[in-house]
């Protein structure tokens, strides 16, 4: 199994080069808005990825399953987020495009992480803390007032700076806690486990220790045992807040690589300080500072070709 | 050779700091022993009077009440070990669902809002508040007020309201250790609240929770006067929270009083006795705060 993995440089290139096409040609079958629009609970409901899923792929194995599963595009709409009376996100209009990887760069304390966290309405969670404008997940604001947030939050995952698998789990009951917490631990838990931990490139390495305890991985992969647990739960779209910033560079090479292979069933939005990082695995880059959205395009563009000056003095080191 | 003497001639310490700092030392080496006197007489005390009365009569009769006649037998104390357990077990079994589910609102829910302030507040003044203040509390409310008499029930509600606010306490303490980044990545997954709660936060920091419950009880064991005018006292052995019921506490209170030395050295074995679970109590608080993953 591990053979077959795209691990290598020339495996990835053709496999990333195809998934774009297959998720052009499934967009249009996720983007018919109407029926949505009339059942908005409907469309955050995690059984309908799954009777998507078992169309397309017609229940083939888990692997095809959840390479065909498509991720969502995310609009925000002048989105300004508050810790009290302090605007931390001062009004941001910003595209994420399905299964693509989005990276947002900036200097400390610009916005990214709050900006992120309002996506999957994490930010609410901080006392005092407060969001406006809207944050469209497919067409459907997650703000409207008849969101449920914790649907908000299966479609959307979430991984931290941190590894924080849970301490008093296993391996296994880790990546299973999501699949449990939403009251879907039934079914066939093992084998949902099991594609979790291989999707992020894991299993290999703890098949053989899956009950012991998931704090005694190593740090990368502890950081990989969190993006099993957020895969697990089947979200459309992964947020990422620094992610590598806690791990060595060949844990950081090795989560790099799973992003790669992950955004052709998630839409991935990254947070990260390290700008090589974006522009390894970015295919488009988001700049902000003070809050503020300066330039967003294909990351190409933003380290090579920046439209704005302050894009170019950031990227090239000048300053942050 | 001469950088060395120029080094350690900067760098050494002054004959001056050296002397303050065997001052210092010596003052709290000092305090230490003071404080330890007392500490070590009481146990030497305990053992040497408590043991001598220790039998297996002594923990399986109950006290007769003969304090005149040398030639009869003046009773153990298995009422009152008996009535201490049920009372404690009662009082726990009231008072620590309620300041559990105190803490979890503080900390989970409450957080920094102006209510959770004063509940903190009031929690504290609690802690505070003499023990015997509980029993006054419990006497007026349920005894004069109803004009009733002492039952072993009421002497049970007294204890409750003593362990409340420390149970309380110690498990908001412990509940403040959890990382918020389990909370964060938990609801992250889309867990609602009571879930992340019930099975992330609760077992991440259940070591520390039965360390402060223990701890809770133990005090509680120990109390006398919130029993005094609540509990009453008895000989008989009474399981009935109806009725009035015996208490280790009690029964050195009152033992301690007589003039008779046999029935004094029965305080001793008893309050021996009741260091003694105490001190179990303790102990398996520690094993288990030890296994903590909290650190």
């Amino acid at each position: 199994m591990s053979s077959r993995e795209p691990r290598t440089g020339a495996t990835q290139t053709t496999v990333s080069a195809e998934r774009p096409r297959m998720s052009a040609k499934e967009q249009p079958t996720t983007t018919d808005g109407e029926p949505r629009e009339e059942a908005p609970t409907q469309m955050l409901d995690p059984s309908r990825s799954q009777s998507t899923s078992t169309r397309t792929a017609g229940a083939g194995d888990a692997q095809t399953r959840a390479n065909v599963r498509d991720g969502l595009a995310v609009k925000l709409e002048k989105l300004r987020a508050y810790y009290g009376d302090v605007a931390q996100v001062k009004g941001i209009d910003l595209d994420f495009h399905a299964n693509e990887v989005t990276a947002i760069i900036g200097p400390s304390g610009c916005g990214k992480s709050t900006m992120v966290r309002c996506i999957n309405r994490m930010h609410e969670e901080v006392p005092g803390a407060r969001a406006e404008g809207r944050v469209l997940l497919d067409d459907f604001d997650i703000y409207d007032p008849s969101v449920d947030v914790v649907a908000v939050r299966r479609a959307i995952g979430m991984v931290f700076q941190k590894p924080n698998p849970f301490p008093t789990m296993s391996v296994f009951d880790n990546v299973a806690s999501g699949l449990r917490l939403t009251s879907r631990g039934r079914g066939d838990l093992q084998h949902k486990v099991e594609t979790a931990l291989r999707g992020a490139g894991l299993w290999e390495e703890v098949k053989d220790r899956l009950s012991e305890p998931g704090a005694g991985l190593s740090g990368g992969q502890q950081q990989r045992l969190c993006i099993a647990r957020s895969l697990a739960v089947e979200p459309e779209v992964i947020l990422m807040d620094e992610p590598c910033s806690a791990l060595d560079p060949i844990a950081t090479l090795k989560i790099e690589e799973l992003i790669d292979q992950l955004k052709s069933r998630v839409t991935i939005v990254i947070v990260t300080h390290n700008m090589q990082q974006a522009a390894r695995v970015a295919d488009r880059t988001a700049f902000m500072l003070s809050g503020e959205l300066v330039e967003v395009g294909p990351t190409q563009q933003i380290f090579t070709n920046p439209n704005d000056s302050r894009t170019e003095e950031y990227v090239t080191g000048k300053f942050g | 050779m001469s950088a060395s003497a120029h080094t350690l001639d900067r760098f050494g310490v002054s004959a001056r700091r050296r002397r303050k700092d065997k001052i210092a030392r010596g003052s709290v080496v000092a305090a230490t022993a003071i404080a330890l006197v007392p500490l070590v007489l009481i146990v030497y005390y305990l053992l040497s009077k408590g043991l001598g009365s220790w039998s297996i009569d002594f923990f399986t009769t109950d006290p007769t009440g003969n304090t005149f006649f040398a030639s009869s037998s003046i009773g153990g104390i298995k009422s009152a070990i008996l009535g201490t357990i049920e009372i404690v077990a009662v009082a726990s079994a009231l008072a620590v669902p309620v300041g559990l589910g105190v803490a979890i609102w503080l900390v989970e829910y409450g957080r920094s809002s102006r209510f959770a302030h004063t509940v903190r507040f009031f929690v504290d003044v609690l802690t505070g508040v003499p023990s015997i203040m509980f029993g006054l509390f419990i006497y007026i409310a349920l005894i004069v007020g109803t004009g009733s008499s002492y039952a072993a029930y009421k002497g049970a509600f007294a204890l409750a309201l003593l362990m409340l606010p420390v149970v309380t306490r110690s498990a908001e303490v412990v509940l403040l250790l959890v990382p918020g980044s389990l909370r964060e990545s938990a609801l992250a997954l889309g867990a609602p609240r009571w879930r992340v709660i019930f099975k992330i936060v609760l077992p991440t920091a259940l070591p520390g929770l039965v360390t402060g419950v223990l701890l809770a009880i133990a005090r509680a064991a120990g109390e006398t006067a919130p029993l005094l005018f609540t509990a009453g006292a008895t000989m008989k052995t009474e399981f009935g929270l109806g009725g009035f019921m015996n208490s280790l506490p009690i029964q050195i209170y009152t033992d301690v009083t007589s003039p008779t030395t046999s029935v004094v050295n029965r305080a001793w074995g008893a309050a021996l006795t009741l260091v003694a679970m105490i001190l179990v109590l303790n102990l398996l608080a520690r094993l288990l705060a030890r296994r903590s993953s909290l650190g």
